[in-house]
């Protein structure tokens, strides 16, 4: 009888032990998420990535003379005025001179992803960039995560900082965030895992010494420290799906877009930050 | 062991782009900051690719300031140090000169950057 109920103490003990932690986690996980900078409401619990950072990369993504993407967003500036293809037109030919900040792309990259009016078909802001110059420049295609495109993405990413991003309405771009909904929460890979479990239940602990972030894609295309130059969402999320060793989708898979958009639903009101630095 | 060093050139940045941030009227006889970050890769030499070639080594080895050709403020560049350096320093100036930034690396890269200084 005695030994039975030392057992039991025993186990109640460990059961208490292994809690705790668990219990201090939730709590700073909860303490962490109280005093955020980027708030539409009190009850709003989103936080960008950009307060995960420490002060020093901070600092970096705030100041626009420290900012490594600032100089892919001059090459951005350039390729802007440039004359291209049969066509031989440049985008200042149908949008205006280039300036600082682009006042004809105002608000633009808050919109994307968005459903084409012409075809009906889902755009990135890239896919848009990429249709303009094959359409009404007539020039060949830039390849996804080339370093003209993502300069272009970042130059006009830039005229909406600050702007809260604002996914349309529309039905076919409402089945594509649904769609992408499933997505992040389908367990995928070896390791099992889905977008939710680690970026929503997870998001404020750590993984390997780094904080979890809760994944908003709010300042793409990213100067990412990893890469030592600029990226696009896809490639993050391709990262991802790497990490937790999946297969990652075909570069022209549409799932990729419908992830796009669910993040872009899930961060909607939060402010652009492109282009913003992340480790 | 290295690994050996490709004899074909690697291609450099093209245009170099660089980022110049210092006062538009900077004030006389006071200290003031400059900071530079230039647009380079600063290849180590030391990486692979996909196929196991080594990536050429290109890095910048060498910064140089000067007013009016006179060398106030010079930094020798490592491989521990990352792509599109930057650089910062604090200058003084007594009255209008000219700020020339220099940059010289592997593979004969070199760029300049010039800015008048029209101090208060």
């Amino acid at each position: 009888m005695r030994r039975r109920a030392c057992r039991s103490a025993f186990r109640w003990a460990a059961l208490w032990a292994l809690a705790m932690p668990l219990v201090a986690a939730a709590e700073a996980n909860t303490a962490a998420v109280q005093n955020p900078q980027t708030r539409t409401t009190p009850a709003d619990t989103r936080r960008s990535g950009l307060l995960d950072m420490g002060p020093a990369l901070q600092a970096l993504q705030r100041d626009d003379a420290q900012n490594p993407a600032m100089l892919m967003v001059q090459d951005g500036a350039a390729l802007w005025a440039r004359r291209s293809g049969t066509a031989d037109r440049a985008c200042a030919d149908c949008h205006g001179p280039a300036q600082a900040p682009l006042a004809a792309m105002d608000g633009v990259a808050a919109r994307y992803p968005a459903i084409d009016a012409a075809s009906g078909q889902p755009l990135n802001l890239a896919g848009r960039i990429r249709q303009c110059r094959r359409q009404h420049q007539q020039a060949p295609d830039w390849p996804a995560d080339s370093p003209e495109l993502l300069a272009l993405s970042a130059y006009i990413g830039l005229a909406s900082r600050g702007l809260p991003i604002t996914p349309p309405e529309h039905p076919r771009l409402a089945a594509l965030q649904q769609q992408g909904a499933r997505l992040w929460q389908q367990r995928l890979g070896q390791l099992n895992l889905s977008c939710a479990q680690c970026h929503d239940r997870l998001a404020g602990q750590r993984l390997a010494g780094a904080v979890i972030p809760q994944g908003h894609p709010t300042g793409y295309p990213i100067y990412r420290l990893e890469w030592q130059g600029l990226g696009s969402l896809q490639r993050r999320l391709r990262a991802c799906l790497v990490g937790v060793r999946a297969e990652p989708f075909a570069p022209d898979d549409p799932q990729w877009l419908a992830l796009e958009a669910y993040l872009a639903k899930r961060a909607a009101g939060m402010p652009v930050e492109t282009p913003a630095v992340r480790p | 062991m290295t690994a050996d060093q490709p004899t074909t050139r690697p291609t450099l940045p093209h245009p170099v782009r660089a980022l110049v941030a210092l006062p538009a009227v900077p004030p006389r006889d006071t200290p003031f900051e400059v900071r530079t970050t230039l647009g380079h890769p600063m290849e180590n030499g030391l990486r692979h690719d996909g196929h196991g070639n080594v990536v050429p080594r290109m890095l910048v080895t060498r910064f140089e300031a000067r007013l009016d050709g006179a060398l106030v403020f010079a930094a020798d560049l490592y491989p521990a140090i990352s792509a599109n350096p930057y650089l910062s320093f604090w200058l003084q100036v007594a009255g209008p000169a000219t700020l020339t930034l220099d940059w010289t690396g592997d593979w004969g890269f070199a760029h300049r950057e010039t800015r008048q200084l029209q101090p208060t």
